[in-house]
């Protein structure tokens, strides 16, 4: 067990609590630096995906996990940053200028969505959020001088650095450096006011506003914010699908995308990365459980969702903390070992009970 | 000298009147309190201070300026600061990061210098983290800095609260039963603090509250109220003898 001796206050807002924090994050970095010599074609793809999920993630986090505003509506941004992206692109937009212009866009259509939503909050937040999402939806079918209506548009393939985006080893550090500067960006926020801010709607709206806390100001950057990650990852999930079509941000994603942030444990950026890992692995785990199991289950067509919906529920029963949750458990266990406890986080658990009840 | 004034202020939820005409005044640096049987509408008229209700007539004066108009999120930034009779912190954050949304009434930077954490962040930031040090220190919780709120007993998190209130820097302090559901050493500790806010920090007090050796303790001034209106009004002793504050206590005698 870690005590770490604080003389200064800036101790506790820097990015580190500790050198051993300042090590084995390095050595994460050096890992994932170093994943295109390791890992074949195929998992350096899907490692990209997790990525561009992460991105989005902290779009979904900071709006849900942080300020307290669950959104259904999120493949929605996703969307409108893709289209945005793929559409400047195609008006020959450098890459460069694209991507910005595209998140720029997305933030607008957030505060856009926010200035009706703020006056609602829980369920029908998440039910006007789903509408939304139908309506963009339908948007990208109709308006087909963009957006090329069901048949869609390939996405363009500029020159970055003088290579084509396609090539994978180029396009996974692309994600992998929008990545650790979105995420740099989340933690600066939330060290700052106006994470703070954020964290105090989601607890107790009425004490956040007698502190001076200006709701509706908030709650709308909180929605402009999670929107502009959400748009972000758009740009590159436009290129990573290649090719936008309204099908592919349906209501389903819009799930997925809330499911990550829920699954990988609400109010943390590490579960953002844990979320995006289960949601990118679980379907190659089930596409390779397939072989293994007997074909009258192997061969069910909604096996996919069927797992993933049974995960969630396991999840949301067992450890509401998500990933993240478990790993600080098991984290604690190995450091107290042997004097843990197996009532070391009852007070949280009970807490939540009555917090239910209410 | 007067720092805050209520002007024949009224408050109806449909038919019933909550508050209904009443008018009062706090001198500067005094502790003012507001008691009364339940349901009398103390708390109500904290509310409408604290721009949560708005009054159906009346005004309300803060340092010689209205403040009926104003939205609540303004209040804050004027000196008022307040707590909750049922505890409103933020659950699942530390003590520090309680104390230091204490201070977002006075946060100078802008959410472009948050998303860079530039330097001007840093170092106000640090700034708010020495007055929160101030707070902590001035009510000994140190030892509870770095806890979640969720993890810390009733009775610490009436003083965090508290805490919250004061990292604001009030002019003007509105308790709502800082006594409630503490013991009686407790409920003593919060007498010495209330004393130590009015004398130390010069800070006006406004509080509701039930203890009448508490009440008796700290106030300068009580007003009774029952049933939205007025009952009496002057030093503790003398609302405390008054015929129908102890008819209202009491029943009919």
């Amino acid at each position: 067990m870690r005590f770490v001796f604080k003389t200064d206050y800036r101790q506790d807002i820097g990015l580190f609590r500790h050198n051993g924090d300042r090590f084995w994050y390095g050595l994460l970095v050096l890992l994932v630096a170093a994943a295109p010599l390791l890992l074949d074609r195929f998992y350096l793809g899907e490692l990209t995906y997790v990525f561009v999920l992460a991105v989005a993630g902290i779009g979904i986090m900071l709006l849900t996990g942080y300020t307290g505003l669950v959104s259904l509506g999120h493949a929605a941004f996703l969307g409108i940053g893709a289209y945005a992206h793929g559409y400047f692109l195609q008006q020959g937009v450098p890459f460069v200028l694209s991507v910005p212009l595209a998140t720029l866009l997305t933030t607008a259509a957030g505060l856009l969505v926010a200035l009706p939503a703020l006056r609602m909050t829980g369920i029908y937040l998440a039910i006007a959020t789903l509408l939304f999402a139908v309506i963009i939806e339908q948007v990208f079918i109709r308006w087909e001088s963009v957006t090329h209506g069901f048949r869609g548009f390939s996405v363009g393939v500029p020159q970055v650095f003088g290579l084509p985006l396609t090539d994978p080893v180029l396009f996974y550090y692309i994600c992998f450096a929008v990545l650790a500067l979105a995420m740099l960006a989340a933690i600066n926020l939330l060290r700052s006011p106006t994470g703070r801010a954020f964290v105090a709607i989601r607890d107790s709206e009425i004490a956040a506003q007698s502190m001076g806390v200006h709701l509706a100001r908030y709650k709308a950057t909180a929605f402009a914010i999670s929107a502009g990650f959400t748009g972000l990852a758009g740009c590159l999930f436009a290129h990573k699908i290649g090719y936008l079509a309204p099908d592919a941000f349906g209501i389903i994603l819009s799930i997925q995308l809330l499911l990550m942030a829920v699954i990988g444990g609400l109010g943390s950026l590490h579960g953002v990365v844990f979320g995006a890992l289960f949601v990118g692995a679980l379907p190659q785990v089930i596409a390779v459980l397939r072989d293994y199991l007997p074909d009258r289950i192997a061969q069910q067509p909604g096996l996919e969702p069927g797992v993933f919906g049974l995960i969630l529920v396991a999840i949301i029963l067992f450890e509401p903390q998500g990933i993240y949750g478990r790993w600080r458990k098991v984290k604690l266990y190995f450091q107290l070992f042997p004097m843990y406890k197996a009532a070391t986080f009852k007070r949280q658990k009970t807490y939540t009970r009555s917090e239910r009840n209410k | 000298m007067t720092l805050f004034r209520a002007e024949d202020i009224a408050v109806r939820f449909g038919g019933i009147k909550a508050v209904d005409g009443i008018s009062f005044g706090v001198e500067r640096g005094t502790v003012f309190t507001i008691i009364g049987p339940n349901g009398a509408g103390k708390t109500t008229v904290f509310n409408l201070i604290s721009r949560i209700y708005d009054p159906s007539q009346g005004r309300l004066w803060f340092d010689d300026r209205d403040i009926t108009g104003l939205p609540a999120h303004e209040i804050a930034g004027l000196g008022i600061a307040r707590t909750f009779q049922n505890i409103e912190l933020f659950e699942h954050a530390t003590v520090l990061d309680n104390l230091l949304l204490g201070r977002h009434a006075h946060r100078g930077t802008r959410l472009w210098q948050d998303f860079l954490f530039t330097p001007a962040v840093r170092r106000s930031e640090l700034a708010h983290r020495r007055k929160a040090e101030e707070v902590i220190d001035f009510l000994d919780l140190a030892a509870h800095r770095d806890s979640h709120i969720a993890n810390l007993s009733y009775g610490v998190r009436k003083v965090v609260e508290l805490a919250r209130a004061l990292c604001t820097e009030p002019k003007l302090l509105l308790l709502d039963e800082p006594s409630s559901g503490l013991n009686v050493e407790e409920t003593e500790d919060m007498a010495f603090w209330i004393e130590d806010i009015k004398k130390d920090l010069g800070i006006t007090v406004l509080m509701v509250e039930h203890d009448m050796t508490l009440v008796n303790q700290v106030s300068d001034r009580v007003l009774a109220l029952n049933y939205g209106r007025i009952l009496a009004e002057g030093t503790p002793a003398e609302v405390q003898a008054h015929p129908d504050v102890v008819r209202a206590y009491l029943g009919g005698v």
